[in-house]
């Protein structure tokens, strides 16, 4: 399984909710659709207001981010239970979030979904990093390096959770280890 | 063991659970809507085949309420694609928006946003709808695909909402795996003084705890304060657990709880029977706060967060642009009663949006009158705008067409339930949280005010 990412990172604040992930109008997009699956992708954070981000993490008119790395503050995710939240991240190219927190449903819905990495940093890497600096995420070693620094932030252990993101999600992953039939 | 613990106890089948285990509880009820109902339809059937069945016909229960009334075609479709997979599989639990199993729900934006356009099953807005019509009992277990579904905590059930992929396998199997949360415990003591309310009480919880202070735990309410509580106070309190991060909010049972489900299972023929879970002297909890109802005063949460709390009498300079009443949280009858004795015989100077959470309560305040007067007219000579067409509307924006939807950086004070940057429409507009008679008092002086500086006469 891949344990290292790396690129650019796309660095957001605290309190990150799903509204600012993928505004409440997108939600007329049903994810299990191909099509709109991929075009959740191109609205992922564009809620967030433009004054304090004029950075989008998906430009205009595109699909698809340049950054496959999103790191945020604490409780990264909270406000509603809507799973195109992270399949919005997903569907964009995110790998990973680094956060120091996360909410619990959203967090729920990055493993049932398998779309991406939610990792607990240990510390605040939003307060240490800056958006387009290139970093390497390595889950196996639970660790961030900054290579043109060779700054090195230590992410805690994903736990049993990691194994189901590794399948793609909660049913890839109980068909995999024989809890539903293949 | 505490309430929530005992209920997944009960749920998984074993005689005790703790804290942070990992357990397979039984679902009693999964409800879902139009926003996650096609995306948990889609991985139901993508995941156990096109022709496979859900695991309870009668446990399975679909109300559509969140972008009904809108021209938008993708929204729609989405209450046409629930209508077909009712109709593929039995469900017998559907509130559709319209009547004929065999058509298409097409909004009408011609015939103006106030005028009912829906027909005689359609339900409103789920958290309140799942109670009114009988599928909330004490002890039970009930799934969202809604993060609100904690709001049925209020009948001492376990309540919780989840994902789209978490819900097509409920859907499929009847059971999930869930870590049983750590319980904070809020003695609620005494009696809420005239102009606070419910809503008061959990804005300053949140305030005290922060709004991700729950993160992951079951917020436990207790204490005599609760009796002098109704049914739809607790609602509210419970409806809020998420807002600072709860997993799910629990009331104990009592004689009110058992009154009123037992009169909305009777009534609309559902299960009736049901066993509560009893307080137990010897509960583990991680945290405890004691409020002093009588000493709550009128509290308002400040953009951007649910935490943010002040109390309305700190904030007089804040300006509005309009008000809002409506959602699960602060669209139920006795949140429209309180509002409008505020309002009654005066004139709101900003624009006002009124949006009952179901039709049930449309007809109550359409029926209800006082001296003569029926309580909906009495709200519309007050200058505000109500619509018949109840649901979620604007409390979470939707599209752009919807009711009371803030195209624009307004500033708005609301009943509603969630304040982040925007949560009602325009990204830099701003929510300010609030009771209805807080909002009904700023509503009439087009700024931030305490209730209790405009009583009724």
């Amino acid at each position: 399984m891949q344990s290292v990412f790396r690129g650019p990172v796309y660095v957001v604040r605290d309190n990150i909710d799903t509204d600012q992930i993928i505004p409440a109008q997108y939600l007329n997009l049903v994810p299990t659709i191909p099509e709109e699956y991929e075009k959740l992708g191109a609205y992922a954070l564009c809620g967030l207001p433009e004054s304090l981000y004029p950075v989008r993490l998906v430009g205009e008119g595109q699909l698809d981010t340049e950054y496959p790395l999103v790191v945020g503050g604490r409780n990264f995710g909270c406000g509603s239970s809507r799973e195109h939240a992270p399949i919005a991240l997903g569907s964009a190219g995110v790998k990973v979030v680094l956060a120091e927190s996360f909410a619990r449903i959203f967090f729920r819905n990055c493993v049932a979904t398998g779309e991406l990495y939610p990792c607990e940093c240990v510390g605040r890497l939003c307060d240490e990093l800056r958006t387009g600096e290139v970093v390497s995420v390595d889950l196996d070693a639970g660790a961030v390096t900054v290579p043109r620094t060779g700054q090195r932030y230590a992410i805690k252990p994903l736990g049993d959770v990691r194994a189901v993101v590794d399948a793609g999600g909660l049913f890839n992953y109980a068909r995999q280890t024989g809890m539903m039939p293949r | 063991m505490t309430l929530t613990e005992k209920l997944l106890a009960r749920a998984a089948g074993k005689a005790e659970v703790r804290a942070g285990e990992n357990v397979w509880v039984k679902a009693d009820v999964l409800m879902t809507h139009d926003v996650c109902g096609p995306g948990t339809i889609g991985v139901f059937q993508r995941e156990f085949g096109a022709q496979a069945k859900v695991w309870d016909k009668d446990r399975v229960v679909i109300i559509p309420d969140h972008y009904i009334f809108t021209a938008d075609s993708k929204s729609n479709r989405n209450v046409d694609i629930l209508r077909e997979f009712v109709r593929q599989q039995g469900i017998t639990y559907f509130y559709d928006v319209i009547d004929d199993p065999n058509g298409m729900w097409r909004f009408d934006l011609a015939q103006g946003a106030l005028k009912r356009q829906y027909g005689s099953q359609y339900a409103g807005v789920c958290h309140t709808a799942l109670p009114q019509k009988g599928h909330t009992r004490p002890g039970e277990v009930l799934f969202g695909t809604d993060s609100h579904t904690c709001m049925a905590g209020a009948f001492n059930e376990f309540a919780t909402g989840i994902g789209n992929t978490d819900a097509g396998f409920v859907m499929g199997t009847g059971r999930l795996l869930l870590k049983v949360p750590e319980t904070m415990l809020f003695r609620l003591e005494g009696k809420l003084q005239p102009g606070v309310m419910a809503k008061d009480i959990i804005l300053h919880i949140i305030g005290e705890i922060g709004f991700d202070g729950a993160t992951y735990r079951a917020l436990q309410f207790e204490g005599s304060g609760i009796a002098t509580l109704s049914v739809d106070d607790r609602m509210t309190v419970a409806n809020m657990a998420i807002e600072a991060g709860g997993k799910n909010g629990i009331f104990p049972f009592d004689a009110r709880t058992a009154e009123y489900v037992e009169a909305r299972t009777r009534l609309n023929g559902t299960r009736q029977s049901y066993e509560p879970v009893e307080l137990d002297p010897d509960q583990k909890v991680v945290y405890e706060l004691t409020v002093d109802l009588a000493r709550l005063e009128p509290t308002v949460a400040c953009h951007p967060d649910p935490g943010q709390r002040k109390l309305a009498k700190e904030l007089g300079d804040v300006q509005l642009d309009r008000a809002y009443i409506g959602s699960c949280t602060g669209g139920k009858t006795s949140d429209f009663v309180e509002f409008a004795r505020w309002l009654r015989g005066r004139r709101v100077s900003i624009d006002t949006f009124g949006v009952p959470a179901t039709p049930e309560i449309v007809h109550e305040l359409q029926t209800t009158r006082w001296g003569g007067e029926r309580l909906w007219d009495l709200l519309v000579a007050a200058g505000v705008q109500m619509t018949e067409n109840a649901g979620c509307a604007a409390c979470l924006g939707g599209p752009v067409d919807t009711f009371g939807r803030m195209n624009a950086p307004l500033k708005c004070i609301s009943a509603t339930n969630r304040n982040f940057p925007g949560r009602m429409g325009h990204k830099d507009s701003q929510v300010f949280l609030a009771s209805p008679a807080t909002v009904a008092a700023s509503a009439l002086a087009g700024r931030i005010v305490d209730p209790r500086e405009y009583l009724p006469s």
